[in-house]
């Protein structure tokens, strides 16, 4: 809310970008629109503000698209709209990048279009001369000029259908590697090439819908594929978008410019609100206050900063508004030593083989060998070159790995789907894979086992309900976890905030404070954890915050260790918070004041030793052990860093959804291999039939997509709930 | 038999049909937001509404 709130006071112009036609435009996140009456209440509501000439909200994606009448459009009066009706938004910038992927998308998609049509109606043609083939009438001249129809029409659709794998294979081959797409490669062009001399020399076997309908249900697997990664990447977009949107700069006239991080320059001033996390790596100018590092370091006591400390990206400011210079631009932030773990880690998982390219580097050589094999014995055995030549088409036909480019992408997407609805994201296919293999956790304290904020640890209804008019109008963080116990109700009246110090105002006639011991009027060295509230003259009422175990903590590390899985806490925080939070979960295994380069050094320890570890951090002192580990995971309150270097984000209070996702891999990696079992079976039966001359081009039709629908039902079967 | 020279070409124009409105509609946008398509046809617009 913090961000919200300051949003609408800031000014926005930074997000409006020029639009072809008409006025300018904004793009808007609204996170919590779920249904018809949210979406025609906001685009009423937002259409009806002076200036804007239209508003459409995107229920899918979440996104509101509003487009101003002219340049003095308001942005942040849409902004104050939409948080009255109760629907917090957020300005983002959807990036050039999304554009580029999304025609990555389209492509397929008309490929898979183009192919479904050439499939459905090659296939057309070729239904007479199934029927041919078993003893109906059809008179030679009639079954050329089918298979010349049916070539006419299936062999560009292939050429075009088969553009992705083509350039697939040929990247592979450069690269003196053989991937799937090399023997698809190789079938679909033989293929074509022998329908073709077959169509001409007056045979009976053409292959073209073969070739076609074989394309087409790959590119089905290559489709989920691709969808997979575009709904994460833009799902883990709009999580940051959420969290850091912009850095507030202080013009020349101290006016307030709402900045785009990426955006903000060094030398730059800006202003740092309480409850705000510094923007870039930046010097106090003016201002005091206190500083939570713990994203960065772990730790949770915060760091008192004054006139010229030094401020570094993604602290949280605690108590007082500060005035910073930026000292770095946003991708040089306090991050440089760790991005140089990230990259280390990342490039040793670059090295991990996924599943289905293991099955390839068996597959290729085996079913190339054998095709081979069948021409060269047919032609030996004395089946003349023509007939041998077909029959290791006919090889290559039935075993192309139709079947095996289905198996691994839909079980994923359906892996992933189940997962995205219990509010995990899955960056990649690969992860789940990973995932899957896991047998030892690690967990950061701060943000992970614990929720990463202050809790209220004596909610007693009363004096909350006395202090809560003052809590409402401060924007200290204990204050507002204070006020959000109390829910809503009245404001206190002549409120002055006291920077570092807390609030005073009067409350139904009487002056009250909130705010440190001594500011209260308690002679006690209080500490940074816990605020006082008294009206003047009367006693004091201490409330404690500390940041709190998730709920199900104990639950979950017990659900791990009962999998067989050993469980471990790495810490940046001192010792006496680590030992009492892992003894609270139940972990026996810990360690304290670790530096970002202990937590990878750990790692690579473990990885040594063969183990294979999932780290679980949120911090940007795990960064560089996430992107090290065999698998990651993040909390969707984790800084950038860590988001982009985990390979799975989830989002809540609770941190069952680690099991969760432990399991739906797991099972995931099950499906995948039956899938790769069928698949085998299923070759070895087909392709002796082939070589023994059994397979005409009708078996090769039903053979095919009958293989491909068992795995894609198998595969569904993940997305299944036990 | 002539006739399938007349059908063969008419159904293959059919399906071309198909795929270019396939292809319109992927260009026009409509599968940038099913939800909302969805949603959208249950909200009552106050023009439409009988006087």
């Amino acid at each position: 809310m913090a961000l919200i709130g300051d949003a609408v006071r800031a000014d926005l112009g930074a997000f409006l970008k020029a639009h072809k036609e008409g006025g300018p435009t904004l793009d808007l996140l609204v996170p919590d629109v779920r249904c018809a009456g949210c979406m025609s209440k906001i685009e009423r509501e937002v259409s009806a503000l002076p200036d804007v000439a239209a508003a459409r909200l995107n229920l899918t994606q979440k996104r509101l698209a509003v487009t101003f009448r002219s340049d003095a459009g308001d942005p942040g009066a849409v902004v104050a709209a939409l948080t009255r009706l109760g629907y917090p938004a957020t300005p983002f910038d959807p990036g050039a990048a999304r554009e580029a992927h999304d025609r990555e998308g389209r492509q397929l998609v008309l490929a898979l279009a183009v192919a479904g049509f050439g499939a459905m109606n090659t296939m057309m043609f070729s239904v007479p001369i199934w029927a041919g083939l078993f003893g109906q009438e059809l008179g030679p001249a009639t079954r050329t000029l089918m298979m010349w129809f049916s070539g006419i029409v299936g062999a560009p659709c292939a050429i075009y259908a088969g553009l992705p794998f083509f350039r697939s294979a040929w990247r592979s081959l450069k690269a003196r590697r053989a991937n799937m797409d090399v023997p698809i490669t190789v079938g679909v062009l033989l293929t074509l090439a022998i329908s073709f001399s077959e169509t001409i020399l007056g045979g009976r076997d053409a292959y073209f819908d073969a070739a076609v309908s074989l394309l087409f249900l790959l590119l089905i697997g290559r489709w989920l594929e691709h969808r997979l990664r575009a709904r994460a990447s833009s799902a883990a977009a709009d999580l940051l978008a959420l969290q850091a949107p912009t850095a507030t700069v202080l013009g020349p006239d101290d006016e307030l410019i709402a900045r785009p991080l990426a955006d903000v320059q060094p030398g730059d001033r800006l202003l740092l609100r309480p409850g705000e996390r510094v923007p870039v790596d930046s010097r106090v100018l003016s201002g005091a206050s206190e500083l939570d590092n713990g994203l960065l370091t772990g730790e949770t006591v915060p760091v008192a900063v004054r006139l010229g400390s030094v401020c570094r990206a993604g602290a949280l400011n605690l108590s007082g508004a500060l005035r910073l210079v930026a000292m770095a631009r946003s991708e040089d932030s306090a991050v440089a030593a760790i991005a140089r773990l990230v990259e280390a880690g990342a490039q040793s998982r670059s090295r991990y083989v996924r599943l289905a390219d293991k099955a390839a580097a068996i597959y290729v050589p085996v079913v190339h060998t054998v095709a081979l094999l069948t021409f060269l014995g047919g032609w030996a055995v004395g089946l003349g070159p023509r007939e041998a030549l077909i029959r290791a088409v006919a090889v290559l036909i039935v075993t192309c790995p139709c079947a095996l480019g289905l198996a691994v992408p839909a079980v994923q997407i359906t892996a992933s789907s189940r997962l995205f609805r219990r509010g995990v994201l899955v960056k990649s296919g690969a992860a789940l894979e990973r995932l899957a293999e896991v047998d030892h956790v690690i967990f950061d304290k701060t943000g992970v086992l614990t929720l990463g904020y202050p809790r209220l640890l004596n909610p007693m209804s009363s004096p909350v309900k006395m202090a809560a008019p003052l809590a409402r109008a401060s924007s200290h963080p204990l204050a507002r976890t204070l006020a959000a116990e109390a829910g809503a109700g009245p404001l206190a009246d002549d409120v002055v905030e006291f920077p570092g110090q807390g609030v005073e105002g009067t409350i139904g006639g009487r002056r009250a404070r909130l705010g440190r011991a001594q500011f209260v009027g308690v002679d006690t060295a209080g500490a940074q954890t816990e605020i006082w509230f008294g009206f003047e003259g009367e006693t004091k009422i201490r409330f404690r915050f500390a940041d709190t175990l998730r709920p199900d903590v104990a639950g979950v590390v017990a659900s791990l260790m009962a999998r067989g899985l050993t469980v471990e806490v790495l810490s940046g925080d001192l010792a006496g918070p680590v030992a009492h939070a892992a003894e609270m979960a139940g972990i026996a295994e810990w360690r304290a004041g670790c530096t970002p380069q202990d937590k990878a050094a750990r790692i690579d320890e473990l990885s040594r030793a063969g183990r294979k570890v999932l780290m679980v951090g949120d911090g940007l002192n795990d960064a560089g052990a996430l992107a090290k580990a065999h698998a990651a995971m993040a909390p969707g309150t984790a800084l950038e860093a860590s988001q982009n270097a985990a390979d799975l984000v989830f989002s809540g209070e609770r941190l069952a959804p680690v099991v969760e996702a432990i399991e739906v891999a797991e099972s995931a990696r099950r499906r995948a291999l039956e899938n790769f079992g069928f698949a085998a079976l299923y070759n070895a039966l087909a392709a002796p039939a082939a070589i023994l001359g059994l397979v005409n081009p009708f078996v090769a039709a039903i053979a095919m997509s009958g293989s491909s629908l068992v795995v894609t039902l198998n595969a569904l079967r993940t997305g299944l709930r036990r | 038999m002539n006739i399938v020279m007349f059908l063969a070409p008419f159904s293959l124009g059919l399906g071309l049909i198909a795929v270019a409105a396939f292809w319109w509609s992927l260009k026009a946008g409509q599968y940038e937001d099913p939800a909302g398509d969805a949603a959208r046809i249950l909200v009552e617009d106050p023009e439409d509404r009988p006087g």
